[in-house]
C-alpha cells in the first residue's frame, strides 16, 4: 500500500537535467550518477551501463524486451475501473481514474498479451506502476485473471510482470477479493502443469505479494528491487527503528529462499527461452534456436 | 469499557437496577415503573443499533468483551483438541485451531486469536499472525483434508503482522499460499468474521464455500484508520474512510463479496456472549448440512466460479 509515497530515486527532475544537458538526450544514473546517452541506455534496456542500475520501465518497454520484433496481440485492453463505491477521497474516483488515463495513455494499471519470445508462445501480464501506483482492483484483477483463463486454452506459459503498491483503496473490499480471484485461476493453470513465471519488479509490496506475485511455479525478480508485504514505512513504524540497508530487496528476499533467481534486464529473454524450453513436453515440436528465430517474422 | 453510543443506554440500566434495588429494600411495588422503564430501555437500544454508523460497528467489532475464537470453540464444542506449531519455525499464538466436536460431528475449527489483558494481548500478538500462523493454518487444513473433516475459520485480525522477521519470513508467500490451497480442499469451508476482517491478513484464512461477516463486524483491504492517513494524509477521517471503503457486513452482502451476515443480539454480541455462541453454533450446522450434499469437485468448481466473479469493470 506504498503507492501515494513519493519516489526517492529514478530519473532526474527536469531542471537538474537542464543544467547538465539538453533535454531528453542524456540520462543520469541516480545510482552512480554516470551520464548515458537516452539511445545508449535504451539500447540497454534501461540499465546503467556502469552499475546495472535497472530504471523503472513500464508495459510497453516489457513488451518489448519480452516479444519478438515487439509483435504481440493484446488481451482485453477496453476493460475499464468503474466505480462501484461512489468513491470520494480528496477527489471522486472516477474523476482520479480519467485524469489518470489521460496521462499515462494506459486504461489501467496492468496490460495483457500474447505473442512470442524466441519462438516460444507466451502469455504476459504486465504491471504499470504510473497509473496509481500499479494498485490491483477490479479491472487488475480480472484482466490477470482472463490471460490466466487464456493461457490454460491455449496452453502457453504465462509470465506475470509485478510493479505494485497493493491493492487499490477506492475499491476497498472489491480488491481485496481480487487477491482470491488470481489466486484462483492460478490453482487451475498449475492443475493443467503449465508453467507461471513471476518476475518481480520495483516494488512489489501488498496484496500483489500476498497473492499472484509470489505463487509462480518461479519466483524471479530484477536485481535491487523492492520487495515486500508490509512497506518499508510500516515497518519502521512498527519496530521503532530504521531498517537495515537492503531490507525488502530483491538480494535479501532471494537469500531467505523466497525467489529462485535474480535476472539481470540484458539477460531476461533469454533465461526465461531456456528455461521454458527445458519444461517442454516430449511430444512437444524441439524449439529453434533463439538465433534463428530471430531473423523470422513471426506471426503474433 | 463503555462507547459513547453505549453510554445512555448503560445509563438507563443503572437507573432500573437502582428501581429494583429501592423496591426491594423498601416493599414498595414499583412494577408499573419498572415494566416503563424496560420499555424504555429497548426503545432505545433499538434505535441505537439500527442507526449504527459504520464507524460505530467498527468500534463494536473491536470491543474488548466480544466473544474471541477460542470463545467460540469452547463455546459449543463437548471436546476441543488444539493443535501446535507450523513443523517449521515455532507456534504462531496469535492463530490457534484444532479439531472440535460438536453434536458428534469433528470439526476443523482455525482461527485469529485476540488476547483482552494486556498480558494475554501481548501472547496473541493483538490477533496479527506471522507467516509461521498462516503456515500453521494450512497444516490444519490440510489434516482436516486428509481425514475428511469440514474447516470452519474465525476471522478476528487487524492485519498480519508488519514486522522484520515476517517479511524475512515471508508473510506474503504465506498468505498467497493459504488462497491458492484453500480453493482446492476438498472438504467444506465455512469461513466467518466475528470481529475485524483487515486486509490480507485476513483473506489469508477466508476462502471458503460460505462466508459470513456477524452484524457489528468490518471487512476491507485496509483499515478505515490506514485508509484516512494515506488518502487523507491525517488520522482523523476514519468515519469518513470507514463510509467511502464501505466496510460493514451490509455493505459486503450488497456487493455479493460474501454469503451472508449473522444476526447479533441486540447491543451487539458482548452484551450476551451465550446467545452468540449459540446462534453461531447452529448457523455453523446448518451451513455444513447444505455443503455435504454437494460432490467435493462441485463444491470447488462453485468456491472458485463464487470468487472469480468478484469485481466491477466496465467495457469502453
Ligand atoms: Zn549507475
Amino acid at each position: 500500500m506504498s503507492w501515494f509515497r513519493r519516489v526517492e530515486k529514478g530519473i532526474v527532475t527536469p531542471t537538474e537535467q537542464k543544467k547538465e544537458t539538453p533535454d531528453g538526450l542524456w540520462y543520469k544514473c541516480p545510482e552512480c550518477k554516470t551520464v548515458t546517452n537516452t539511445t545508449e541506455h535504451k539500447k540497454n534496456l534501461y540499465t546503467c551501463p556502469k552499475c546495472d542500475y535497472h530504471e523503472r520501465i513500464n508495459s510497453a518497454e516489457y513488451f518489448e524486451v519480452i516479444f519478438d520484433n515487439n509483435k504481440f496481440e493484446e488481451l482485453d485492453s477496453n476493460l475499464s475501473s468503474s466505480d462501484p463505491l461512489n468513491f470520494v477521497d480528496t477527489k471522486p474516483y472516477p474523476k482520479r481514474i480519467k485524469a489518470t488515463q489521460e496521462k499515462t495513455h494506459l486504461t489501467d494499471a496492468v496490460r495483457t498479451a500474447h505473442g512470442q519470445m524466441n519462438g516460444l508462445n507466451l502469455v504476459v501480464a504486465c504491471m504499470d506502476f504510473n497509473f496509481i501506483g500499479g494498485s490491483m482492483g477490479s479491472v487488475v484483477g480480472e484482466k490477470i485473471a482472463r490471460a490466466i483463463d487464456f493461457a490454460r486454452q491455449q496452453k502457453y506459459p504465462f509470465l506475470m510482470i509485478s510493479k505494485s503498491g497493493g491493492a487499490r483503496m477506492m475499491e476497498a473490499g472489491y480488491s481485496l477479493m481480487q487477491m482470491a480471484k488470481t489466486s484462483a485461476k492460478l490453482a487451475l493453470l498449475a492443475e493443467e502443469g503449465i508453467p507461471y513465471i513471476s518476475l518481480l519488479t520495483d516494488p512489489t509490496t501488498g496484496g500483489v505479494t500476498a497473492s499472484f506475485a509470489m505463487l509462480g511455479d518461479f519466483n524471479i525478480a530484477e536485481p535491487g528491487a523492492l520487495i515486500g508485504f508490509a512497506g518499508p514505512r510500516v515497518i519502521k513504524e512498527t519496530i521503532g527503528k530504521e531498517l537495515p540497508k537492503g531490507f525488502q530487496s530483491a538480494e535479501f528476499v532471494l537469500e531467505h529462499g523466497f525467489l529462485d533467481f535474480i535476472v539481470n534486464r540484458k539477460e531476461l529473454k533469454q533465461k526465461l527461452t531456456d528455461l521454458l524450453a527445458m519444461l517442454r513436453q516430449p511430444e512437444e515440436a524441439p524449439t529453434k534456436s533463439a538465433h534463428t528465430t530471430q531473423k523470422k517474422t513471426i506471426k503474433a | 469499557m463503555l462507547l459513547d453510543f453505549e453510554q445512555p443506554i448503560a445509563a438507563l440500566e443503572g437507573k432500573l437496577r437502582e428501581m429494583k434495588k429501592l423496591a426491594e429494600d423498601s416493599q414498595v411495588d414499583v412494577s408499573e415503573a419498572v415494566k416503563a422503564l424496560e420499555e424504555k430501555i429497548k426503545q432505545l437500544k433499538k434505535e441505537t443499533y439500527a442507526n449504527l454508523t459504520r464507524w460505530q460497528r467498527v468500534q463494536l467489532s473491536r470491543h474488548a468483551d466480544r466473544p474471541y475464537t477460542l470463545d467460540y470453540i469452547e463455546g459449543f464444542t463437548t471436546k476441543f483438541i488444539e493443535l501446535h506449531g507450523d513443523r517449521n519455525v515455532r507456534d504462531d499464538k496469535s492463530m490457534v485451531g484444532g479439531f472440535g466436536e460438536i453434536d458428534g460431528r469433528t470439526i476443523m475449527f482455525i482461527g485469529q486469536q485476540k488476547g483482552r489483558n494486556t498480558k494475554q494481548r501481548q501472547l496473541r500478538n493483538f490477533g496479527m499472525p506471522n507467516p509461521e500462523g498462516y503456515r500453521k493454518a494450512l497444516r490444519l487444513m490440510k489434516m482436516a483434508e486428509k481425514f475428511n473433516k469440514p474447516i470452519v475459520t474465525f476471522i478476528d485480525t487487524p492485519g498480519a503482522f508488519p514486522g522484520m522477521e515476517a517479511e524475512e519470513r515471508g508473510q506474503g508467500e504465506a498468505i498467497a499460499r493459504n488462497l491458492k490451497e484453500m480453493f482446492m480442499l476438498k472438504v467444506p469451508v465455512i469461513c466467518i468474521v466475528i470481529g475485524e476482517g483487515a486486509s490480507g491478513g485476513a483473506l489469508g484464512i477466508a476462502i471458503g464455500d460460505r462466508v459470513f461477516m456477524l452484524e457489528n463486524t468490518w471487512y476491507s483491504v485496509i483499515s478505515p484508520e490506514n485508509c484516512s492517513t494515506i488518502l487523507w494524509r491525517s488520522w482523523d477521517y476514519k468515519e469518513q474512510a470507514a463510509d467511502a471503503m464501505k466496510v460493514t457486513a451490509k455493505d459486503m452482502l450488497e456487493f455479493k463479496l460474501i454469503d451472508g451476515i449473522i444476526k447479533e443480539p441486540l447491543g451487539g454480541a458482548h452484551t450476551e456472549p451465550e446467545k452468540m455462541i449459540n446462534t453461531l453454533r447452529k448457523h455453523i450446522l446448518k451451513t455444513l448440512d447444505e455443503l455435504e450434499q454437494i460432490p467435493a469437485q462441485e463444491r470447488i468448481s462453485q468456491r472458485i466460479d463464487n470468487f472469480s466473479s468478484m469485481g466491477v469493470v466496465q467495457e469502453l
